[in-house]
């Protein structure tokens, strides 16, 4: 009797991890599945030049204002943050080449992919999700035109074009923002603070950060085009779909940059 | 060359453990109307969505013009055309490009030109020229439903679909709709498939009637054979009674 139930709770033990990891499993593939074919049909004509452009304004130029905030707030801080970790060192200096590698490097490309993710990753999320429940998105086939060439590709290569033109916009306005609270805050000469940081600027730097930033804008497009295609069930469907679609692009953004950093930098 | 149009034979379709469509039998012949009713949630849409290709079934066959066309890669699109239930009209486009979506997208006609056999064809379902520059937004429903009739038969298709055209409009509307439905079908000389569960729309513009119960025809003929027909489902149904042999789920 007592070994029947043992038997019964370890089943029930067993399904109640074996269900997730099985639905997990299921999606992972759906969802590569769904990467593959949405790249695939990135390069298959027709392309829809219009569509494409409509999404690289939409996504480029109104993430300006955002993006230029976010990154000047952020090379400001770093500014403040350096000189008062080490000014007791006498090293004043270094605040230029501080700014500039975390501007660079990180700052930008992140928090950038951040902020277009909320913005962009949502909204595509939200117009596909509904385009799918209203049948747009069958009216779309039966008009014999391709959804995945239609609405998925010029979204994706807005993503990959926009991201790392909008990180450019955001490392110079970051490290803007550091000269502007070091030179009026913190009273460092205006030429030695220019001088400190073009001395210190590498191509790597900033290639690295508009590589994350493709990438990035890759990840943003692909979560927001997923999770709007798979949505069901009306608007509560939608708003699920943005939801995941915002939080999902936000972690593999940050996972992701830590493997392009490991692969830039470690060494 | 066979008289049929669409032959569907043994269809299956299950969504999980659920069986929508348990082995469907249907031959819609060439120019005919054919009207499938049946209650909500009997598989009428999913059988349609089968036909176009929008859902894959399990098993069975589907051929149009006796040309199988499950897993085919040749474009069956081109010859049909749909009515959708909410109209599904785009609405980042303006209703002209709406219409004109194919001849813009796919035979690369000149706006100008497109613009304007859009704004006959609008005229052709009683709808004034100055509608084409509006958004889907600002339109009614019956007015949504004749620009998705519009979009539907711009490019002269030989098969129309209709997805409960009628549903959420007042009777009088319906009623026009039902004419442009005949008008629009008999013009093209299109064989339609129309499900609805209206059964005053189903009257008017149907050749032949087939009813769909738990994923299977159970019934299928013309109207004046149906107001004869003894079959129990069909009397229920028909008649619109909650007693007979089909249980609703509450």
């Amino acid at each position: 009797m007592e070994e029947k139930m043992v038997k019964k709770d370890f089943t029930t033990f067993l399904q109640a991890f074996g269900k997730p990891l099985v639905a997990f499993i299921l999606r992972l593939g759906d969802f590569s599945q769904f990467v593959l074919k949405a790249v695939y049909n990135c390069f298959i004509p027709p392309y829809y030049f219009k569509l494409f452009g409509r999404q690289f304004v939409s996504m480029g130029f109104y993430s300006l204002p955002v993006v230029g905030l976010t990154t000047m707030f952020a090379g400001m801080v770093i500014a403040i943050q350096t000189y008062s970790g080490f000014s007791k060192l006498g090293a004043e200096s270094a605040v230029a080449n501080v700014v500039l590698i975390s501007v660079t490097r990180e700052l930008a490309p992140v928090l950038s992919a951040l902020m277009v993710a909320g913005r962009i990753g949502a909204a595509m999320a939200a117009e596909i999700g509904t385009m799918r429940v209203t049948e747009q998105i069958d009216a779309l086939i039966t008009l014999s035109a391709n959804p995945f060439r239609y609405l998925i590709a010029p979204r994706i290569w807005a993503g990959i074009i926009v991201m790392p033109l909008l990180v450019m916009f955001g490392d110079i306005i970051g490290i803007f923002g550091g000269y502007v609270v070091g030179v009026y805050k913190l009273d460092f000469n205006p030429a030695n603070y220019i001088n400190a940081t073009m001395l210190n600027l590498q191509t790597l730097d900033v290639v690295s950060g508009l590589v994350k930033a493709g990438v990035f804008g890759f990840i943003i497009s692909i979560m927001g085009c997923y999770n709007g295609y798979h949505s069901k069930g009306g608007a509560q469907g939608v708003g699920e779909a943005t939801t995941n679609s915002v939080v999902s692009s936000s972690i593999l953004v940050l996972i992701f940059n830590y493997i392009i950093t490991e692969m830039f930098f470690s060494r | 060359m066979s008289e049929n149009k669409i032959e569907i034979k043994n269809l299956y379709k299950a969504f999980g453990r659920k069986k929508v469509l348990d082995g469907v039998n249907l031959d819609v012949k060439k120019g005919e109307s054919l009207v499938v009713i049946g209650g909500s949630g009997t598989g009428k849409s999913v059988l349609i969505k089968c036909i176009q290709g929008l859902l894959n079934p399990d098993m069975g066959s589907i051929k149009i013009d006796g040309k199988e066309t499950i897993g085919t890669k040749e474009n069956i699109h081109a010859k049909m055309g749909m009515l959708f239930q909410g109209a599904a009209l785009f609405d980042s486009l303006s209703v002209w490009e709406n219409v004109a979506f194919t001849l813009l997208e796919n035979q690369h006609m000149p706006r100008k030109q497109a613009k304007l056999e859009a704004i006959r064809v609008l005229r052709q379902v009683g709808l004034a020229p100055d509608v084409a520059d509006l958004s889907p937004a600002e339109l009614s429903g019956g007015m949504q439903k004749r620009v998705g009739l519009a979009r539907a038969i711009i490019s002269n298709p030989e098969i129309i679909f209709f997805d409960e055209p009628t549903t959420g409009l007042d009777p009088i509307m319906a009623d026009v709709i039902n004419d442009l439905i005949i008008e629009s079908a008999k013009g093209l000389g299109a064989t339609t498939l129309t499900i609805t569960h209206d059964m005053a729309s189903a009257r008017k513009i149907a050749d032949r009637i087939a009813m769909l119960y738990q994923g299977k025809i159970i019934w299928s003929g013309t109207v004046k054979e149906m107001d004869k027909s003894d079959n129990p489902y069909l009397k229920q149904f028909i008649n619109g009674s909650s007693q007979g042999p089909i249980k609703v789920e509450i």
